[in-house]
């Protein structure tokens, strides 16, 4: 069996704010009727996590869900066990008109974090990430310059994202660029 | 820039985020119609100035379809509402009709279908 490896391995930068690689995570892309009441134990059996309101990510020790559309969820596992929680999902979810699949070699995953964590994000996305209007908890698809991705806000104020693989290398660059020490606007 | 309310993530999404998916309410002809119905399904557009109806798609975000009501000369909009519906809800035509008294598109129009319709 090949070692697992994310595709910036590890990669980071520091500037006006710090972008990195944050490694490899279990991602699971659950499709169903949210409304259910099998899926949403079955989530919370996955992930520890509850279900997550309209546009919100809710997080426990080590899983997260969180809320793409009005009908899809995406699950955070350990990398290691998205293999079984998956199988333990669909096992959960045998007759409910859902889909699950094991989506966690087909993302990047990056976390930005310090000072400068909102005006990075801001400068290639077209979300308002002022303190009143994007806080903790909530989770966004979005467009990060040309490509699509995802984030949310964690509690300590930094910010996972979450993008295509392929695209990966792109979103690491874009961000590194926009956290260039000679690039701060002071907007947040 | 248009920015457009998604009715399934209440998201305000500005243009870049979202896929135009043009005009809303066509009513479809296929197998069975007669070849004029066919050729205005497939070819005859509204092109207003004014109140227009039209589909979007939440594309980089919940990746959801839904309908927009706006002024394609002001660019105000009046409204978003899911795709599941063939008409314009009241409210939106209320929306509408307080604002712009006296439009019509296609069948609708001042918060009344007409009888033509």
């Amino acid at each position: 069996m090949s070692k697992a490896v994310s595709e910036l391995n590890g990669a980071r930068y520091a500037g006006l704010a710090e972008v990195a690689d944050a490694g490899l995570r279990g991602m699971i892309t659950l499709r169903g009727d949210l409304d259910s009441a099998v899926l949403k134990s079955a989530v919370q059996a996955a992930t520890g996590a509850g279900m997550p309101g309209i546009g919100r990510i809710s997080v426990a020790a080590d899983g997260a869900v969180a809320w793409m559309s009005p009908d899809e969820l995406l699950l955070l596992v350990p990398y290691e066990e998205a293999g079984a929680k998956l199988a333990a999902l669909q096992a959960a979810l045998a007759g409910e008109h859902a889909l699950a699949v094991n989506v966690s070699d087909a993302r990047t995953y990056l976390r930005l974090s310090g000072e400068g964590a909102r005006e990075v994000l801001a400068k290639v996305s077209p979300v308002d990430l002022d303190p009143a209007a994007f806080g903790p908890g909530q989770f966004r698809r979005s467009r990060l310059a040309q490509v699509a991705g995802a984030f949310w806000m964690e509690e300590d104020g930094s910010f996972g994202i979450i993008c295509f693989r392929s695209v990966g290398e792109y979103v690491f660059k874009l961000l590194k660029t926009a956290a260039h020490p000679q690039s701060k606007v002071g907007v947040y | 820039m248009l920015i457009l309310e998604c009715p399934y993530c209440g998201v305000k999404a500005e243009e870049t985020e979202l896929a135009a998916g043009g005009e809303a309410h066509l009513k479809r002809y296929g197998p069975g119609s007669s070849d004029d119905e066919f050729h205005d399904y497939l070819f005859m557009r509204e092109n207003p100035k004014g109140v227009h109806f039209e589909r979007w798609r939440h594309a980089n975000g919940c990746g959801k379809w839904f309908h927009a009501a706006r002024c394609t000369m002001t660019l105000e909009v009046f409204g978003t509402y899911p795709a599941q519906t063939t008409e314009p809800p009241q409210e939106i035509c209320d929306k509408i009709t307080a604002k712009r008294p006296g439009w019509s598109w296609r069948e609708f129009s001042d918060g009344r279908k007409s009888s033509a319709a």
